[in-house]
């Protein structure tokens, strides 16, 4: 959580990165930064290839070309362990929250702290009831993911994303599935987040009112072109992108050619 | 990430500093990894002196984490017990931020579980209850497959032939190389051990007897059965429960389409139809197992061999083994079907209705083979 001294340094940066499953290829020669304690959020229509991207910028899927650099480390190029390292400090919210069925939501929390730090058991369970708090969901440790609703089960995803303290957070689609006050409040709380914890968020998302309310910066991906086509702080993009498909997509218009 | 890494700056520091009746606390230092930090319980004694508050202080922090917000905390509930004001405008702007944040929404009170023991006789009430609710679920379930079978019989019953064909396939012809291997082997043991006997008389011949007889009558039928609840039955228990998982038996009932008609009849057709024949094949592996021991070790002359089993084993045996496949074939459906119908909704809950598919189908497999094996003696075939 510690405060960088060099905003311009990227956090992340993506060089000539394709993105293929098998010979069916998704995006090609992507390239672009993620700077420092940005907002960054990833954009495109239904099917481009938004949570590959993600999953090839975690560490979860290898790139079939490119490079992918974490500072100046290049993250392919690195022993398992440094990988691994890195990871870590990856906090990743998985769509529907991907917690642990079999665990309570402590139990989720807890896990990465008993694997990866020298902590006792009272002061991880003081740390677990922190993060619990901060989510707002304050003595729901002993609840089961089955138990409690979709929204709250967004919500203690992101508690387990926080709970090593990430410098680099990732969100797979977080408003999908929850009311409009709720992703609001979930917007609220990655801007608050971020300011306290000054950490890069990156976010994957086609929640056009959670792009403009968060995003400081983004790419815009396209599916026909399988590459991105447009990038830089959304609203900008909105008024003043040339590529009349992100302008579309960005106003929520439907009908081509009115522009 | 910090706490990977062993931290090498300054330890985390806490001074404490009275200034009349404020009691100044200023942290610095590193706080951030899994360094040890100050000890809380000196502080406690500090709080004992009695200051009118207590102050929090930024005094050169280097970095923190949310350890520093849960040192916070602490000091903040230690305050509050003894009345004293606690005041942290003087950290860093982020602390004080998720400070706020973390106490922003209150505990809602009854989210905590009760964590006292419930006494014994609770747990037994509890117990019967619920073993009541389970029983009525699965005499429910079974309705719901007779009144199923009853579409069927008229023709009214709505499900895929693709859906059917590829369960057949799956319990059918898919199952071979297993059942071959074990029924074969059964053969082999069975003949073992009759021969061991046998031999003190001289009457190794004997030995088709015992596989033929062992094989036609239960052998073939149960353990074609057991095999078919490990294999299809567990797995019959995950498709059902991992389809419960994602709302897709909601989705079918929604359209109006009954679930055990379109899930559970074809599986149930595919195993009562399937089981009979892989047992009758099961028969003759079994029996060509025998024959090997019988002729390869025991020196007896194959067509002797093949005579005494066809005198030992009339058809009427056969027709006792294929009753039973044809019981234990509904066992394994039934069960692996019940099973996952009745899944919860998580990950953990799939795995729990595959092992209970799989056990009630090989409890209820042995029962029915005991009530059957009695019901035959009775009627003395």
């Amino acid at each position: 959580m510690e405060h960088h001294t060099t905003p311009s340094a990227a956090h992340l940066r993506v060089e000539n990165l394709t993105l293929a499953y098998g010979d069916l290829v998704i995006q090609k020669d992507l390239c672009f930064e993620i700077p420092r304690a940005s907002i960054f959020i990833i954009m495109g229509g239904s099917g481009c290839g938004k949570s590959t991207l993600l999953r090839h910028l975690v560490g979860l899927q290898r790139p079939a070309a490119g490079r992918i650099y974490y500072g100046e480390r290049c993250f392919w190029a690195l022993e398992d362990k440094e990988r691994e390292a890195i990871m870590r400090g990856c906090g990743i919210l998985y769509q529907s929250g991907a917690l642990w069925s079999s665990l309570t939501l402590a139990e989720n929390i807890a896990l990465p702290l008993r694997e990866y730090t020298r902590l006792r058991a009272a002061e991880i369970k003081d740390l677990v009831e922190l993060k619990l708090a901060l989510v707002g969901l304050a003595g729901f440790g002993d609840f089961y993911p089955a138990q409690i609703s979709g929204g709250m089960r967004k919500r203690a995803g992101l508690a387990r994303a926080l709970a090593l303290d990430p410098d680099i957070l990732f969100f797979d689609e977080p408003s999908a599935g929850l009311d409009p006050v709720s992703a609001a409040r979930l917007d609220e709380l990655i801007l608050e987040l971020r300011e306290s914890l000054g950490a890069t968020v990156v976010v994957v998302t086609h929640e056009l009112a959670s792009i403009f309310a968060i995003g400081t910066d983004g790419i815009f991906l396209d599916a026909e072109s399988k590459t991105l086509i447009a990038r830089g702080n959304p609203r900008t993009l909105r008024d003043e992108c040339r590529e009349p498909s992100v302008r579309r997509f960005l106003t929520r218009d439907a009908k081509e050619g009115r522009t | 990430m910090a706490q990977a890494l062993p931290s090498a700056g300054p330890p985390a520091q806490l001074h404490r500093q009275r200034e009349d009746d404020r009691l100044i606390l200023a942290f610095a230092g590193d706080w951030k990894g899994d360094q040890p930090l100050p000890s809380l319980a000196e502080l406690g004694a500090a709080l004992g002196a009695a200051p009118r508050e207590v102050v929090l202080r930024d005094a050169g922090l280097l970095g923190w984490d949310s350890r520093l917000l849960v040192f916070v905390l602490r000091i903040r509930d230690l305050c509050a017990a003894q009345g004293i004001a606690c005041r942290d405008e003087e950290l860093p702007q982020g602390v004080q931020r998720l400070l706020a944040l973390a106490t922003a929404v209150p505990e809602r009170p009854g989210s905590r579980q009760d964590e006292g023991r419930p006494s014994l006789l609770h747990e037994l009430g509890e117990g019967a209850l619920l073993w009541g609710r389970k029983s009525i679920d699965n005499l429910v379930f079974f309705g719901e497959v007779f009144f199923s079978l009853t579409r069927l019989l008229r023709g009214r019953a709505r499900f895929r032939a693709s859906d059917l064909l590829l369960h057949l396939q799956e319990a059918g012809i898919a199952a071979l190389p297993i059942v071959t291997l074990i029924s074969l082997l059964v053969g082999v043991i069975l003949a073992f051990v009759g021969a061991v006997q046998l031999r003190l008389f001289g009457a190794e011949i004997y030995i088709a007897n015992a596989v033929a007889l062992g094989m036609a009558r239960d052998m073939g039928a149960m353990m074609t059965g057991i095999l078919m609840a490990g294999r299809t039955g567990a797995a019959y228990a995950a498709q059902l429960g991992s389809m419960q998982v994602n709302e897709e038996i909601d989705a079918l009932r929604t359209f109006g389409v009954a679930p055990v008609d379109f899930l559970v009849l074809p599986r149930l057709i595919a195993l009562v139809l399937m089981v009979p024949l892989l047992t009758v094949y099961a028969d003759l592996m079994g029996i060509l197992g025998g024959a090997l021991v019988g002729v390869g070790l025991f020196d007896l002359p194959l067509t002797q061999y093949y005579q005494q089993t066809a005198s030992a084993v009339p058809l009427i045996h056969f027709a006792t083994g294929l009753i039973k496949a044809l019981a234990y074939g509904a066992i394994v459906a039934v069960a692996g079907c019940l099973r996952g119908m009745q899944c919860g909704r998580s990950a953990a809950a799939v795995g729990e209705a595959t092992t209970a598919a799989v056990v009630s189908a090989i409890v209820w497999i042995i029962v029915a083979n005991a009530v059957l094996t009695v019901i035959f003696h009775i009627l003395g075939i």
